[in-house]
């Protein structure tokens, strides 16, 4: 069974995950479509970062399927590697490589990981620094960068391994309103170019401009999904509705 | 030049400036600098004013007959020093990976081998070195000789690498979590991300502890001249008994002191500023 551009990228089927005694993923079911953006949001602890971490296999689950271009990712033979080259993904805390700089961090997956001619990788890495906008910061360390800039550094050394979808775990929420904005350009432009991604966020008004649907999690259960304008303007479940109106 | 409250502002009626003061703290500086060295030369001077028979050689002349002996037991000392520091380092770095291991019985194994030399009398190592190994290797055709120097040696790499390898954990441990998941997000191998990313980052914060080691091993390594072994330790103790002289005994005990003083010192003055520097960056 080859997989199609037509099915969905990534497909969770009853997806079950604990810590201990702690049942952080009580059966979660959605996919993502190619090109799709889909914004995941909720209260604190409600799974989210656990959900994105099992998709490229960092975090065993334990029930259930994640299937990635129709590949199972529960499945103890999987080639977490190749998964990996496929699946991007953003962290909160950015985690850059602070003993290299800003061009050695986008450079250094695929020279070490695809295994690609170093000057073709440094152009791509030139090329990627300037969409987002940092060219000028290409032998800058990591430890000389604000947080927006490492941020978009982080998203640069994503993209140069060329992968098939994006991951962003809550990437703007260490960061101040002004250099939050500059990140947030940089994921929507990527999104119009149609860049698969899957966000983890608490930006409201961003997930309403750019998200082509939208799944509201708690306590480990999808309450409530639907595209941006429906789930703003009428959410049906009370826990949604009392989110929304904390937030917005 | 504050003058005090009820006084004239006449500059004749001012008390006296005191013409020494620039000098003085000339004196001072010299006098802190040449601290240790004074000491030393009016030490070894007092006691052999003050004991030495007027017919016998004077106590620096004698301290000066043997002291290039004794310091070539000193470079000796050294060179043990640097050869242990270098095989337990290897070793050490091997055990200390060893206990970031995936596998549970590699982990557990080295775990329980660090502790084991980490916890042994130095002392008590060397001895067990030196009756357990054999005084030769049969290897195929070849002998190869094991002298007594280089099993003391290798006794004493073995708490080094017992250290090494508490230091090479600890520093693999230090790096945040987060380094290791996103670089495992980005598909490195663990093999890659222990060479690439974990390592250059810990040896900077691996360099302070692993120098600090170094010093208390050669410290340690006059050790050797109680398992027969002949370095500084038993070449001074050799010239004392070919001399004698009982008021030797402080004085050239002094000096031996006084070089690995003037050899650790910096050491440790070096550590000190590396891990003040390493401290600041992030």
């Amino acid at each position: 069974m080859a997989w199609t551009a037509d099915q969905p990228l990534i497909a969770l089927v009853d997806v079950h995950k604990s810590f201990g005694k702690t049942e952080v993923l009580k059966g979660i079911t959605f996919s993502v479509a190619k090109g799709e953006v889909i914004c995941v949001i909720g209260p604190s602890g409600s799974g989210k970062s656990t959900l994105l971490r099992c998709i490229n296999a960092l975090v065993p689950i334990d029930r259930g399927s994640i299937k990635v271009e129709g590949q199972e990712v529960n499945d103890p033979a999987l080639d977490k590697l190749a998964l990996r080259r496929k699946v991007g993904m953003v962290f909160q805390q950015y985690n850059l490589f602070p003993h290299k700089t800003a061009l050695q961090n986008v450079m250094m997956a695929p020279i070490q990981v695809l295994k690609q001619d170093r000057k073709e990788v440094e152009e791509r890495a030139h090329r990627l620094l300037r969409k987002v906008r940092l060219q000028d910061k290409a032998s800058s360390y990591p430890g000389e960068l604000s947080g927006g800039q490492q941020q978009r550094v982080a998203i640069a050394r994503s993209l140069a391994m060329n992968p098939d979808v994006m991951l962003f775990d809550e990437v703007t929420a260490a960061l101040d309103p002004e250099t939050k904005k500059e990140v947030l350009v940089t994921i929507r432009e990527l999104a119009e170019e149609g860049m698969t991604c899957l966000l983890v966020t608490h930006e409201m008004g961003f997930a309403r401009e750019v998200a082509h649907r939208i799944h509201f999690t708690d306590g480990g259960r999808i309450i409530e999904s639907g595209p941006p304008e429906e789930f703003f303007a009428k959410a049906k479940d009370p826990r949604t509705r009392q989110f929304l109106s904390q937030i917005l | 030049m504050r003058a005090p409250p009820n006084s004239t502002d006449l500059p004749v009626l001012l008390p006296m400036a005191r013409p020494v003061r620039a000098s003085e703290i000339g004196k001072v500086e010299l006098g802190r600098a040449g601290l240790w060295a004074m000491l030393v030369v009016a030490a070894i001077g007092l006691i052999g004013e003050a004991r030495a028979a007027p017919s016998d050689p004077g106590l620096l002349a004698l301290l000066w007959k043997w002291a290039p002996l004794i310091f070539q037991g000193f470079l000796f000392n050294l060179l043990v020093s640097f050869l242990s520091m270098a095989i337990g380092t290897a070793a050490g770095a091997v055990l200390g990976l060893a206990q970031v291991s995936l596998l549970p019985q590699v982990r557990q194994a080295s775990w329980f081998a660090t502790q084991f030399f980490r916890n042994a009398p130095w002392l008590v190592l060397l001895f067990y070195c030196m009756f357990l190994l054999p005084f030769e290797i049969r290897l195929f055709d070849y002998v190869i000789p094991l002298p007594a120097w280089f099993k003391a040696t290798i006794g004493l790499a073995l708490p080094v690498m017992a250290n090494m390898a508490e230091i090479v954990r600890g520093g693999v441990q230090s790096v945040p979590a987060a380094q290791l998941e996103s670089a495992e997000a980005l598909a490195f191998t663990r093999r890659q991300i222990l060479w690439q990313i974990i390592l250059p980052q810990c040896v900077t914060r691996m360099t302070p502890p692993w120098m600090n080691l170094y010093a208390i091993l050669t410290m340690a390594t006059p050790l050797i001249s109680i398992v027969g072994v002949q370095e500084s330790m038993s070449l001074t103790r050799a010239a004392l008994n070919a001399e004698g002289r009982i008021e030797l005994l402080v004085p050239m005990y002094l000096m031996l002191l006084v070089w690995f003083f003037l050899y650790c010192y910096p050491i440790a003055r070096w550590t000190i500023r590396l891990e003040r520097r390493f401290a600041v960056k992030i």
